[in-house]
């Protein structure tokens, strides 16, 4: 599963480029801290042996969303948002309350368990075969029903953006 | 010393952690869903992780669902996040109340 070098190495590289992500101020600047994210996980994957799922990573995330992600920040101009951003009301104060609680909460989960001796045990070696052609094989014999289903939902996406996006024009002034 | 399944736990759960906190502190709803895209990718990045450490391939299936929920999710969210800055001429998510009873 990796050398322990490379896997600090990435591992570093995607926790601050989720950070960036996180605090930068520009959604623009965001966008392109969560491409790095995305590519360091997909050499994650080819470090786990899933290189077909590399690729898809690539191509639908790194490529497809973001560049949909990117197109809207542009097209609504709103690399930053306007006016009194960081008032500081009460709502909000709950808000960073809340986060603290839960990031300290779940870095504490993760202690326990690293730090705990139990481990999760070493991993199989037979090598295994992430073909394209194995994971359709097990994707149209065992999954066959959620293939389906995965396929209603995005036409049903695909209507409901249409609906959102064409409906104006018919419709009155709102 | 090597890598096990625990190394690819603590670094999942930490990128979880992050966009929660992002989603939480966050006031750009674009952002906001930066945020979810990142959270389900950790949950992506630990199925691959113990697809590879049980030596089964159903973890990596299942990521394509994944990839296919989330896909439909952007399409719809940034849909929506566009008519309302049409209606509001904002996207912070603090504005958005029109719901509120």
């Amino acid at each position: 599963m990796g050398t322990p070098f490379i896997f600090i190495i990435l591992a570093i590289v995607a926790i601050v480029a989720a950070l960036m992500m996180v605090t930068s101020r520009n959604a623009v600047h965001s966008a392109l801290w969560l491409v790095l994210n995305f590519a360091t996980i997909a050499v994650f994957y080819v470090i786990l042996n899933a290189p077909f799922i590399a690729m898809v990573q690539i191509i639908v995330y790194a490529g497809a969303i973001m560049v949909l992600f990117l197109f809207v920040i542009m097209l609504l101009g709103a690399e930053r948002l306007r006016g009194a951003t960081e008032a500081r009301t009460g709502g909000e104060r709950f808000h960073q309350i809340v986060a603290a609680l839960l990031g300290v909460m779940l870095l504490a989960a993760v202690a326990v368990v690293l730090f705990s001796g139990e481990s999760g045990g070493t991993a199989v070696t037979t090598p295994m075969d992430t073909s394209p052609q194995a994971l359709g094989l097990n994707l149209f014999e065992n999954y066959v029903f959620p293939f389906e289903v995965t396929g209603i939902l995005l036409i049903v996406a695909i209507i409901g953006v249409a609906i959102f996006t064409l409906g104006k024009k018919r419709g009155a002034k709102t | 010393m090597t890598v096990t399944i625990d190394w690819y736990v603590a670094l999942s759960a930490i990128l979880f952690t992050i966009g929660a906190l992002g989603v939480l502190l966050r006031r750009n709803a674009i952002v906001v869903f930066m945020c979810i895209e990142m959270m389900l990718n950790s949950a992506n990045l630990l199925f691959v992780a113990f697809a590879r450490h049980l030596g089964n391939l159903d973890g990596q299936v299942l990521v394509f669902f994944v990839i296919v929920v989330a896909a439909a999710e952007v399409a719809v969210g940034l849909a929506l996040i566009v008519t309302i800055f049409r209606t509001k001429h904002s996207i912070n998510i603090d504005e958005i109340n029109l719901l509120k009873g």
